[in-house]
């Protein structure tokens, strides 16, 4: 078999890993557009900021530590402790859910019913607020994350290649794992919407909110549990990109890679997140490599997804699972 | 008490249709011209013209483009870095390639320019509507960012990667360069920022503006009374287009004087125009530029009560601008969804009655 081809199979294997995390991060902006018409452009925050908490609570850093040095002259950094894995991811999501809970009654409570554009930028508003935040509360500093994932690559793969095509492909552990963990993860939401009490009503929320209400489901709750279950998807993917390459703003830029996969797969679509994520991640890395590091000049990453994306949507204007768009006058 | 309409009587159609009908308006309107010509130029120093009002007069052409777009015609776009540095590039190009030719129209004519390349990004729209054109309209962005990036041609093949903008001259007296004098700086930008403002409101009274509204508020029913879509979209794209790359001319040839292009149009820039727009309005060309002064202003008085009187660490208050500008848009959104413009609109209905509101 001609190298270029082997290379290629290798490219295409890591563009689907990658297709994976982008997956995980639209999938959060899938869960709260589906319930509550928001169209979530914190989400990427929302990970920066989990995982800048758990980073946090695992070094035991003092929150605020910065402000309170600057006001009362003092200089303090550190608890002292280190918390295990574990406990920290769960504290951190008792602060997501904390979040989602504040983000609810101090923001989306107040403009119900408003347009869907002023919603929009009302999470632009969040992203910048829990950006600035995030960074006064833990510090700005690049961290570093390791909550025990295996990373490097994957001896199994490499020489089962090797055998094979005298050519051993290079497939990190950790993207193994978020594959893994992806998949769960869609596997556990999907059994949460289709057989849980709660589940069920939040797809009576997104299906029609007045008649949700109508039939006494808790609109209040809904959202909160929507906007949790998005900050815990959010974690996750804060989990994988933080150990990846490290907790720092560029974190909050993995929304951005999100959302032609969105666009493709359709805002409403919780198989099209996943299905266009895989699709732009292999899409991306292949295009990169057979015409865009040759003939463009490389980086070519940073908009070819996007511009997928347009093309795509002229042919089909929901994307590939969204409902279809009825106008009517 | 004066703001009055009583006795204020109109004998004619021009009287009737002009922009400000109130008398106290207009007055107020000449009065504003005249000092920002006659008595701004005067008083400014190299501070007051690169700290607020140079960025206020130029992101005042940008949101007036994007409120053109966004607001009276209802397509919401977040390529305007991109556009602006279509605008910055074609107006270097120019510079360099027509060194005879008057700067003034290097800066016309990369605005137009501009608008042709956003003619091309705003084909799609067309076919695709509301979030899904949002998004569209970010590859826009991040393939001009790159383009500009990556193609040796657009910045002269210079070392850099840089542009940098020559000394150039309007009648004498040198406008963009290290030579520029305040008030040169600050006249040229004026110049420009009142005649796309005169133009942009005319525009969008008239007929292509009713079009644009049409279109805005059910654009299907619009094409039904006869609005051709494909020509009240494009043409919106198109002077929005205009007014983006002039400004982002402005912004790289007089205000900035070089340019790193990731760095000066990258995706914040287009999130903080279409804030000024949110916040000062949508659909108002007051509203323009009242969003552009608060987000100009804002960060300037944020960091001089915190770094200058309470003399924190630069980086603390710059994360502090962060969470106050982003609770501010969102308070703003909740208080007053439809902006500052709003805002004036019912302070103008208070004060026609004031002080006998019965």
């Amino acid at each position: 078999m001609p190298e270029q081809l082997i290379w290629g199979m290798e490219v295409f294997l890591n563009g689907l890993m990658a297709g994976v995390l982008y997956a995980l991060v639209a999938l959060g902006f899938v869960l709260i557009f589906k319930a509550s018409g928001i169209f979530n452009y914190a989400q990427g925050v929302m990970a920066l900021f989990a995982a800048l908490t758990l980073v946090g609570i695992m070094e035991g850093q003092v929150p605020f530590s910065h402000l309170i040095n600057a006001v009362l002259g003092t200089d303090i950094h550190h608890f002292g402790w280190h918390a295990p894995a574990l406990l920290a991811i769960l504290l951190t999501m008792v602060v997501m859910v904390a979040l989602a809970w504040v983000v609810n009654k101090l923001i989306f409570r107040h403009l119900v019913n408003q347009e869907p554009i002023i919603l929009f930028m009302a999470t632009i508003g969040l992203a910048y607020f829990l950006e600035g935040f995030g960074d006064i509360m833990w510090g700005a500093d690049i961290k570093k994350l390791d909550v025990g994932l295996p990373q490097g690559i994957n001896s199994v793969i490499d020489e089962l290649t090797y055998n094979i095509f005298d050519y051993g492909f290079f497939i990190d552990n950790l993207d193994l794992v978020a594959t893994f963990v992806a998949a769960l993860l869609v596997i556990a939401l999907v059994i949460f919407a289709q057989y849980t009490k709660q589940g069920r009503a939040m797809r009576a929320v997104a299906d029609d909110h007045q008649a949700a209400l109508s039939v006494g489901i808790s609109l209040n709750f809904i959202w909160v549990m929507v906007w949790s279950l998005a900050g815990f998807v959010a974690l996750v993917a804060g989990i994988m990109w933080g150990t990846k390459s490290g907790v720092q703003f560029s974190l909050s830029l993995i929304a951005l890679k999100a959302l032609p996969v969105l666009m493709l797969g359709g805002f409403t679509s919780i198989p099209g997140a996943i299905v266009g994520g895989l699709v732009i991640g292999v899409g991306e890395k292949l295009f990169e490599f057979i015409i865009g590091a040759p003939y463009l000049g490389g980086a070519t990453e940073i908009w070819f997804a996007y511009v997928l994306a347009l093309l795509f949507l002229v042919f089909r204007p929901q994307g590939l699972f969204g409902e279809k768009i009825i106008e009517r006058v | 008490m004066f703001y009055r309409e009583a006795g204020d009587f109109k004998s004619s159609y021009v009287e009737d249709g002009q922009t400000f009908p109130i008398r106290f308006d207009r007055y107020r309107y000449y009065a504003v011209l005249l000092v920002g010509f006659a008595v701004v130029p005067f008083l400014i120093n190299d501070y007051w013209v690169n700290a607020v009002f140079l960025p206020f007069l130029i992101y005042s052409i940008a949101a007036i483009g994007l409120n053109i777009l966004v607001g009276y015609c209802g397509q919401v776009s977040l390529g305007t870095g991109g556009f602006m540095a279509v605008g910055a590039y074609a107006c270097y190009k120019l510079m360099t390639a027509f060194e005879g030719i008057n700067v003034f129209f290097h800066v016309i004519l990369s605005g137009g320019i501009t608008a042709a390349v956003c003619v091309l990004f705003g084909l799609p729209s067309l076919r695709i509507k509301g979030f899904y054109l949002a998004v569209a309209t970010l590859a826009a962005q991040f393939f001009l960012v790159w383009l500009f990036n990556r193609v040796p041609w657009f910045y002269n093949y210079s070392a850099s990667g840089q542009i940098s903008a020559p000394e150039r001259t309007l009648f004498g007296i040198p406008v963009t360069g290290a030579e520029t004098a305040p008030w040169a700086a600050y006249l040229f930008c004026l110049v420009f920022c009142v005649a796309s403002a005169i133009i942009a409101r005319n525009l969008t009274r008239g007929m292509a503006g009713r079009k644009w509204m049409a279109i805005r508020d059910m654009d299907i029913a619009a094409e039904i009374i006869g609005v051709n879509p494909l020509k009240a979209k494009l043409s919106a794209f198109a002077i929005s287009g205009f007014f983006v790359g002039i400004s982002g001319a402005l912004f790289f040839s007089v205000y900035l004087g070089a340019v790193e292009v990731g760095e000066a149009f990258g995706i914040n820039k287009s999130f903080l125009v279409l804030f000024m727009v949110i916040i000062g309005g949508l659909g108002s060309i007051f509203g323009s530029f009242a969003g552009a002064a608060f987000l100009v202003l804002l960060p300037v008085l944020l960091k001089n009560v915190l770094v200058g009187t309470l003399g924190w660490p630069t980086d603390l208050a710059a994360h502090l601008e962060f969470i106050i500008v982003g609770a501010m848009i969102v308070v703003f959104l909740i208080a007053e969804p439809h902006g500052l413009a709003q805002l004036w609109r019912v302070a103008k209905e208070k004060l026609r009655l004031w002080p006998f509101p019965h």
